[in-house]
């Protein structure tokens, strides 16, 4: 074993290397049958019950192709500027795995589907980079293994393993990008940006789940490093088990500094898989490369070639979502917002949500203002992402509603939207489990805006000569009376109403 | 009483709609005689004959119902060869790694064969995985030729072949990669089909080398074989190669050929597949046989495929390349043989151990074969060079059809040959396959029916059709098979030596 290196702090990692980076992410579709198979793909079934003679390899079975799996696949390559190959082939990837039934992945090789593309990728300052995609390309999940009696579910020390085929033979889409380069400091904030503007532009195809958590989007996030003014790439690890937008940061971050790390000791970075652990946002070595292996990748002789025509691809190129640049574009131009709050909006990952929640009937004003600030704390705050709050663009836009009728003060409206975020239902159980209806029956106000002005004399004499300006402390003393449930404004004019009667 | 196991399958199924046979009395017939020579034989690694009787009393109770036949070979007896799933009853391929295997589905073949109302009996002996050409290289021991029983019935399908030539069955099912039906069909004097790769399903059958792999009708007589070729063939969604034509119409062909006009008809022999290597006795026969064409009417020329002489060694580079993938994914985690499971060895190394211990020899040295001609640095060499071959063999098959309408040979280069002989000179077991490879590799349809004898063995005739043009290959060998059988004075079958029953 070789000792632990010491990290590098990034500032320094960054001051000597130029970090090169490569994404591979595994996108599950959300058909509703198996890639080759007619099995459900619903995540969570008790294993081994979506399982077939097909996905579960048994002898003599064969695959059939899912078509609505290479429909999704052109229009993901399509997104992506793909081209899309007028004739492309599966491939067998092969290699031992027990939870692989066949002993081979039914993949694409050296004829993918779509190719050739890109995605430009807007981070937190506004700065665009575009990142080149190589392929995007078909191939199918494989089963999942448990191991037991080991130590946090490692194969290493474990008892025995039980294996679940459930997953078998999902549709993945593969795509991977060209090598980015000259990102330097921003490295890890493009790659983050880079899976997040990718999971929107899925999600816009609704193509897959995109559950980084259920593993429906995986990443593996190839990083190396090579000094300053040198032409030629370091040696790459490929790190996998990224489950969420940040530790698709993390993990590069903690890479960079890492290999720099064990470079500064003289030592040599190995090619190898390296797991990035959640807890401590470091990785760890997984499997050893030593050499690239060798997968005997030939056509899969139990398919024939896809040849989509031309027809085909336009027709799919006619259901594409907008593009996200033109998208923000149009959205800046309708809500009337300026660069910055575009910006704000766009770095907030919520121009989807506010989209959402304007569409469900709340003016795009307030949609905004709760999503950018309230709701992107709460999602700061509790570390996921903004889309993966527990609430959603209809149940904002009631709360704004309810605000709008008066039926909740802004405060309330807060308080209403936490418990949406803890589970407590629509805003509407929300308001009747936690009691929080602005008070509207004028008597019960009316007694304590007259025991406000008893209690402050001198401020209600300053309202009857005018100072209209004044009644804000009467305000103050009421809404404290009423704990907060009454309705500021009407507040107020019942104070000018019993001052002048 | 009519001996009911020499009977044709279309004179044992006339008899049985017609209720003047019943297909238990048809069935327990022939499992009277797979008891009486089966152990001297081995054709069959499985017999179900509680299965069969329930099959042939449902046929029974229709006909007396006065329904009509589901089909043509309702209520017939067939044995299907070990490769094919058959829901409920084991299915080893021969090979010890799937020893006791059931499996819980039925091939499309399995599937159809059913539905039309034939019994199946059993399931017969191969070599393992279907590679070999001998049926010596069964895990269960090999079958014996009824015509000397030394002798081997050829491979991979000897079992399918022996047991009509032993009158275990009127028909059977083979699986043909490299000559698995039409060669041991050669060799035991009966007819033996390949289809147009495509036309019937491979689902469910255990794939060897899937771009090769074709199931098809085995039987003592073409019009047999072309029934059963009918019941078999058509498309199914469950194979993706699979294809989307009306099957090619092989019983009416038969019918017509066995008319014994063949005028209009254009035959190529193929020079590159008569030649150096062939036994004399089988190049007499065919010579005999191309005479006889002549005699019905069809005009013979002369045709050259060049490429045929690199056919065999581009087979044994691809096929074990495919079968290297194809037989990964017995590794003892789902189903089969699993060897070393006893708490000290980790998942892959009982992988490892059952495959060590549940693939024979040849199946091993395939797989070793294949998975070197697939590594990197080596495909371009030998897997991408053997395709470009293939694709030499089929524009010299599509030349050939463009000077004839069928092509023909001799189904295989030498006669039954002793048990043992070959078994330590695999290059020269391999040759064996010399000339049914060439179909395999292009995809189209050849027959082999039997040309007569050599020192008391059989020789085979081989016809190509181009791909689903199968009907041409039928009307041939039909017509081929009347002039035969009228020269001959009866049909060459019943020739074969008498077993010796066992009781």
């Amino acid at each position: 074993m070789t000792a632990v290196a010491e990290l590098v702090d990034f500032d320094e990692v960054v001051a000597t290397y130029d970090p090169v980076l490569g994404l591979e992410v595994h996108v599950e579709l959300s058909t509703n049958t198996k890639m080759f198979c007619g099995c459900p793909t619903t995540f969570g079934g008790e294993p081994n019950t979506q399982v077939c003679p097909v996905c579960l390899g048994l002898p003599g079975a064969l695959p059939a192709v899912n078509g609505t799996a290479v429909e999704s696949a052109i229009r993901i390559g399509l997104a992506l500027n793909c081209e899309i190959a007028e004739w492309c082939r599966f491939a067998r990837k092969n290699y031992f795995y027990p939870d692989m039934p066949k002993n081979f992945q039914t993949s694409q090789y050296d004829e993918p589907i779509a190719f050739n593309g890109w995605l430009d990728v807007t981070l937190d300052d506004g700065e665009v980079v575009r990142v080149e995609i190589e392929r995007a390309h078909m191939e199918e999940d494989t089963g999942k293994s448990l191991h037991v009696g080991g130590a946090t579910g490692r194969i290493h020390g474990a008892s025995h393993s039980l294996l679940d085929f459930n997953r078998a033979g999902v549709p993945l889409v593969e795509i991977v990008t060209r090598t980015i380069e000259g990102t330097g400091a921003r490295a890890p904030e493009v790659a983050r940006a880079y899976v997040r503007t990718l999971r929107e532009l899925l999600k816009a195809l609704d193509v897959s789940d995109v559950r980084m958590d259920q593993g429906s989007l995986r990443c593996d996030a190839n990083v190396s490093l090579m000094p300053k003014g040198a032409t030629e790439f370091g040696t790459r690890t490929e790190t996998k088990n990224v489950n969420s937008l940040r530790s698709v940061e993390r993990a590069v971050r903690h890479e960079m500094s890492r290999q720099a790390g064990v470079l500064a000791t003289g030592g040599s970075i190995r090619q190898e898989t390296r797991h990035f652990e959640e807890v401590s946002g470091t990785t760890r070595p997984g499997r050893a490369k030593e050499t690239s292996e060798d997968y005997r990748y030939f056509p899969e002789p139990d398919l024939v070639p896809i040849a989509p025509s031309r027809e085909w691809v336009e027709e799919l190129r006619g259901t594409l979502p907008e593009p996200p640049e033109e998208r923000r574009k149009r959205v800046q131009a309708d809500w009337g917002l300026s660069d910055l709050e575009l910006r704000d909006l766009d770095n907030a990952g919520a121009i989807d949500l506010v989209a959402a929640t304007v569409a469900a009937g709340a003016p795009s004003g307030e949609a905004r203002s709760w999503w950018v600030s309230y709701l992107s704390q709460a999602a700061n705050s509790r570390g996921v992402e903004l889309g993966d709050l527990p609430i959603s663009p209809a149940q904002v836009a009631s709360v704004i509603g309810l605000v709008a009728a008066g039926t909740l003060t802004n405060k309330l409206a807060r308080s209403v939207v936490d418990g949406v975020l803890e589970g407590e239902g629509d805003p509407e159980q929300v308001i009747e489990s936690r009691g929080l209806k602005v008070v509207s029956d004028d008597s019960a106000l009316l007694v304590a805006v007259d025991e406000a002005l008893a209690g402050q004399p001198d401020v209600a004499a300053k309202i009857r000569d005018g100072k209209v300006a004044a009644a804000g402390a009467i305000v103050g003393a009421v809404m404290k009376a009423t704990k907060g449930q009454a309705d500021a404004k009407r507040v107020r004019e019942l104070i000018l109403e019993r001052v002048n009667a | 009483m009519t001996d009911l196991i020499r009977l044709t399958a279309a004179e044992l199924a006339a008899k049985i709609h017609s209720g003047e046979v019943s297909s238990v009395e048809a069935t327990q017939a022939h499992l009277d005689r797979i008891a009486a020579v089966d152990p001297a034989v081995h054709a069959f690694l499985y017999v179900d004959a509680e299965r069969a009787l329930q099959a042939a009393k449902a046929v029974d109770e229709e006909v007396a119902a006065g329904r009509a036949p589901v089909s043509p070979l309702a209520g017939v007896p067939v044995a299907v060869k070990d490769v094919l799933a058959t829901q409920g009853s084991p299915t080893t391929c021969g090979s010890k790694l799937l020893e006791g295997w059931i499996p819980p589905y039925d091939a499309t073949v399995t599937r159809k064969l059913l539905e039309a109302g034939t019994v199946i009996l059993g399931k017969t002996n191969m070599d393992e995985f279907a590679m070999g050409s001998s049926t010596e290289n069964s895990a269960y021991g090999p079958t014996r030729n009824p015509w000397d029983l030394d002798r081997i019935p050829g491979g991979s399908g000897g079992g399918s072949a022996a047991a009509l030539a032993a009158f275990e069955a009127p028909l059977a099912i083979g699986t043909d990669t490299g000559g698995s039906i039409r060669q041991p069909g050669a060799m035991t004097g009966t007819v033996g089909v390949k289809p147009t790769y495509g036309t019937v399903s491979r689902y469910g059958l255990v794939a060897y080398a899937s771009s090769f792999d074709q199931a098809g009708p085995c039987a003592r007589t073409v019009l047999d074989a072309a029934l059963l070729h009918e019941v078999i063939a058509g498309h199914d969604p469950m194979d993706a190669t699979s294809v989307d034509t009306p099957v090619a119409p092989v019983v009416a062909a038969a019918r017509e050929g066995a008319r014994g006009d063949l005028s209009g008809v254009r035959v190529g022999v193929v020079r590159e597949l008569v030649g150096e290597g062939h036994q004399p006795g089988v190049l007499a026969s065919f010579e005999a046989a191309v005479r006889q064409l002549r005699d019905l009417g069809a005009e013979v020329v002369e045709v050259s495929c060049p490429s045929f002489d690199l056919a065999l060694a581009a087979y044994y580079l691809i096929a074990p390349s495919e079968a290297s993938s194809n037989l990964a994914r017995f590794d003892a985690m789902r189903y089969g043989l699993r060897v070393g499971d006893d708490g000290a060895h980790s998942a892959e190394e009982v992988m490892s151990l059952t495959r060590e211990a549940g693939f024979g020899p040849e199946v091993k040295r395939r797989i070793i074969v294949g998975t070197y001609a697939l590594s990197a640095g080596y495909y371009d060499a030998y897997y991408g060079s053997a395709q470009k071959v293939r694709t030499l063999v089929s524009r010299d098959f599509d030349a050939a059809f463009g000077q004839a309408d069928v092509l023909v040979s001799p189904t295989s280069p030498v006669t039954a040959f002793r048990i043992g002989e070959k078994v330590d000179d695999p290059v020269a077991m391999y040759q064996v396959d010399l000339c049914t490879i060439p179909s395999n590799m292009a995809g189209n349809a050849a027959i082999s029916v039997p040309s007569g004898l050599s020192d008391g063995l059989p020789v085979g005739l081989q016809i190509f059709s181009p791909a689903l043009q199968d009907h041409r290959g039928y009307k041939v060998a039909a017509a081929y098979e009347a002039a035969r059988d009228a020269a001959q004075g009866g049909s060459l079958i019943h020739r074969v030596p008498e077993l010796e029953v066992s009781h």
